[in-house]
């Protein structure tokens, strides 16, 4: 798939991958063998028809096509970008094993691209299914929420999500950049979540605005939470409240969310640095950098206690990361931040490290070597090592159970929570994880809250 | 869209809007806030909830005119419309039957400590109320304030109304007299909530302050707001705003306060020239 040259990419906010032409669409559907094992279905977390969406293709139907990807999966030009494809169906792809599996994911985003801008002017029906009179509250837009509420809508459920931020969309918005998903193409499946007839309440935080208790007795007959994984984690080391040290979360909530690589022309600030470390190995991390790059640093460092292998991120996200010129520091961890006396970040004093056995994630644990501490000159710092659940919720909500880190505790099968009436789904219920497997819990959610009510 | 039903300046640059909001209303308290943003290209700005009328469906914020958002905020009028309002936020102020409370305000922190000051001495509390400002000209709610509290002591800096001085100072002298004082609230500017604190501090009563940090969601999901009190890292918009004054590391509020200040600037003098200001 083309992209844009990673020269002229470090300096914009476009879009990096350049998707497919039809005759590149084309190309690589036709090599799909529509093997009977269809494999690839099991790899996906939202169970999409793959083979069918990509003959549809071949046979140049793309309405069809289109019709077949969204009949399971309502945010398919989304998850044709940041969906981990090469861990998920193109794994469980019969021609992985000869090396050369099916790029399903570019798949998905060629059909999901052709119908932004083709289908309006189809003007497609949207049937819209008879009302069962039974009320769904959603808590949280994001891909969780976004999920259960369309599939709920086209069963006939009236669904309201109640979203906290000013958008919807959640970490779609504030998390992930406009490189990497553009924030128009959030907002089209959001729309096409809310044609199905869903209702979108923004600025309510729920806890605060309402209580659970107050929505199930107050109409709702059944509640989602898909709030997610949002509070940030930190280190716990000395220095970590300097100027110039800031969350993942806040920094690409500045980018992202509040256009911040448009200050002044948007009124939200965002300090960008010289150099600039960003701590962690994940796709936060390298989303991070990579903005961090856009927005005019000079020198941009991954700082990652373990090795490459043991990287969380993408390989596409790494591979793209270094190729715009960021530098990796592997096998370092920081110690301490220094600071100047108007308490900005000047430094970051950092071990290096080694890998010994393997711990808990089956990863080999990492080290500090003694006496090994060294300094990393820096003017801005982004901590990317993972998210906990929000407490709001769980604070104020009576006979939800709490498990590890914050967690939901929710039947990994089911999303139903102790809670009666309650489910949840996503990174509230497993802590960060992606985009795809909060969709599929949510999927799974939808099937248990319709048996639930259909006794 | 939220519509402000009604503005009024309290003094030329210290404004209040009431604002439709009637979910908002039903559930704020004392001590809360909300997170506003004007338009699509406003940033998110905390205020404080200063008043509530369930019935009216309206939240009622008073803010100073200080950099682009505030002065862009001022520029509105009744009936016009601000794109988000959430909240209430934080966690409420702690009300109790405490004995004795002293409210201290400074500035435009009147209007904040107002709903406070009318909890505290509706749960059968004696209230002291002090309110300082600059100057005359900055005066307002006097007599509001002075309604719900038992006793009430203004102050101004230059001496142009009332007792000439700091807050700090009639704070000291009550503390001295040996009055009994069972809590001291202390609302305004971070470093006369800072001196307020010193001053309670030898005499052992607790004194909550309401930190007013930077803040981007004010839902704890950045932590932009993040303070250090009794050396633990706490985020102000989902464990405060409320803390105990003894324990809050100032030093690093003051720090944090500023990261912006280069923009602030940049951001204040493009928004100056825009309409026409010389700055």
């Amino acid at each position: 798939m083309p992209r844009q040259d990673p020269k002229t990419r470090s300096n914009n906010f476009n879009e990096v991958a350049l998707g497919y032409s039809d005759e590149q669409a084309q190309a690589e559907a036709s090599r799909c063998i529509q093997c009977p094992k269809r494999s690839c279905v099991d790899g996906c977390p939202v169970w999409v028809d793959i083979p069918g969406f990509i003959k549809a293709i071949c046979d140049g139907d793309m309405p069809d096509a289109v019709r077949i990807l969204k009949d399971k999966n309502s945010l398919p030009g989304i998850c044709g970008r940041v969906c981990p494809q090469e861990t998920q169906c193109e794994a469980t792809c019969s021609l992985a094993k000869k090396g050369a599996p099916m790029a399903i994911g570019r798949l998905e985003r060629y059909v999901a691209d052709w119908e932004r801008a083709h289908m309006q002017s189809l003007n497609p029906p949207i049937v819209q299914p008879k009302p069962n009179g039974k009320q769904v509250a959603v808590v949280g837009s994001g891909p969780a929420g976004l999920t259960v509420a369309a599939d709920l809508a086209k069963l006939g459920y009236s669904v309201t999500i109640f979203e906290a931020l000013h958008v919807a969309g959640g970490v779609l918005m504030y998390g992930i950049p406009e490189f990497r998903l553009p924030k128009n193409i959030v907002q089209a499946e959001v729309e096409y979540v809310t044609s199905l007839g869903v209702k979108l309440e923004l600025d309510s935080l729920i806890g605060k605005l309402f209580t659970i208790d107050e929505l199930l007795n107050n109409g709702y007959q059944a509640v989602f939470l898909g709030t997610g994984a949002g509070l940030p984690m930190f280190m716990n080391i000395p220095g970590e409240n300097l100027n110039g040290i800031y969350s993942a979360n806040e920094f690409l909530t500045r980018v992202n969310l509040m256009k911040a690589y448009k200050f002044p022309e948007y009124d939200t600030p965002v300090k960008v640095g010289k150099r600039v470390a960003v701590i962690g190995g994940g796709n936060v991390a390298m989303d991070s950098a990579r903005c961090a790059l856009r927005l005019g640093a000079e020198e941009v460092y991954i700082v990652y206690r373990r090795s490459e292998v043991e990287m969380p991120a993408r390989r596409e996200e790494v591979e793209n990361a270094k190729a715009e010129g960021i530098e990796f520091k592997l096998l370092t961890n920081p110690k301490q931040f220094l600071g100047d006396e108007q308490n900005w970040v000047l430094g970051m004093e950092c071990y290096e490290m080694e890998l010994g056995e393997p711990d808990d994630s089956g990863r080999r644990r990492p080290i500090a070597k003694p006496g090994s501490e060294f300094i990393i000159d820096v003017d801005v710092v982004i901590v990317a090592l993972g998210t906990t659940p929000n407490p709001v919720i769980a604070q104020t909500a009576e006979g939800l159970e709490i498990g590890k880190r914050g967690v939901v505790v929710a039947d990994e099968v089911t999303g139903e929570t102790k809670k009666p009436c309650v489910w949840a789904g996503g990174d509230i219920a497993t802590g960060s994880a992606t985009v795809i497997s909060a969709m599929g819990a949510a999927k799974r959610a939808a099937v248990s809250i319709d048996e639930y009510f259909k006794g | 869209m939220y519509k402000i039903l009604l503005k009024q300046d309290l003094v030329p640059n210290i404004h209040l809007f009431k604002v439709a909001a009637p979910n908002v209303a039903k559930k704020a308290q004392p001590g809360q806030f909300v997170v506003i943003r004007i338009d699509e290209k406003g940033e998110r700005i905390p205020l404080t909830i200063a008043d509530w009328d369930e019935e009216e469906g309206s939240v009622t914020i008073v803010f100073m005119e200080v950099g682009t958002t505030t002065h862009r905020l001022a520029l509105l009028e009744d009936g016009d419309f601000i794109a988000n309002l959430v909240g209430p936020l934080g966690l409420p102020t702690h009300i109790d039957k405490f004995g004795t409370v002293v409210c201290v305000a400074g500035g435009f922190a009147v209007a904040t400590i107002m709903p406070i000051a009318r909890a505290m001495k509706k749960e059968g509390n004696r209230v002291i109320s002090i309110m300082g400002a600059r100057n005359r000209s900055l005066i307002f709610w006097e007599e509001e304030l002075h309604r719900v509290s038992d006793q009430l002591i203004v102050t101004t800096d230059d001496g142009s109304y009332a007792r000439k001085g700091m807050v700090t100072e009639p704070l000291k002298e009550l503390l001295e007299t040996g009055e009994r004082v069972d809590r001291v609230i202390a609302i305004g500017p971070s470093i006369m909530m800072k001196f307020c604190a010193k001053t309670t501090q030898p005499f052992g009563v607790k004194t909550i302050v309401s930190l007013n940090p930077i803040m981007v969601d004010g839902t704890g999901m950045c932590g932009c707001c993040r303070v250090s009190v009794g050396d633990e890292t706490k985020f102000t918009c989902v464990d405060g705003p409320d803390f105990d004054g003894h324990q809050v590391d100032w030093d690093l509020l003051f720090a944090r306060q500023r990261i912006y200040i280069d923009e602030e600037k940049r951001s204040f003098e493009q928004w100056q020239s825009q309409h026409g200001i010389l700055s």
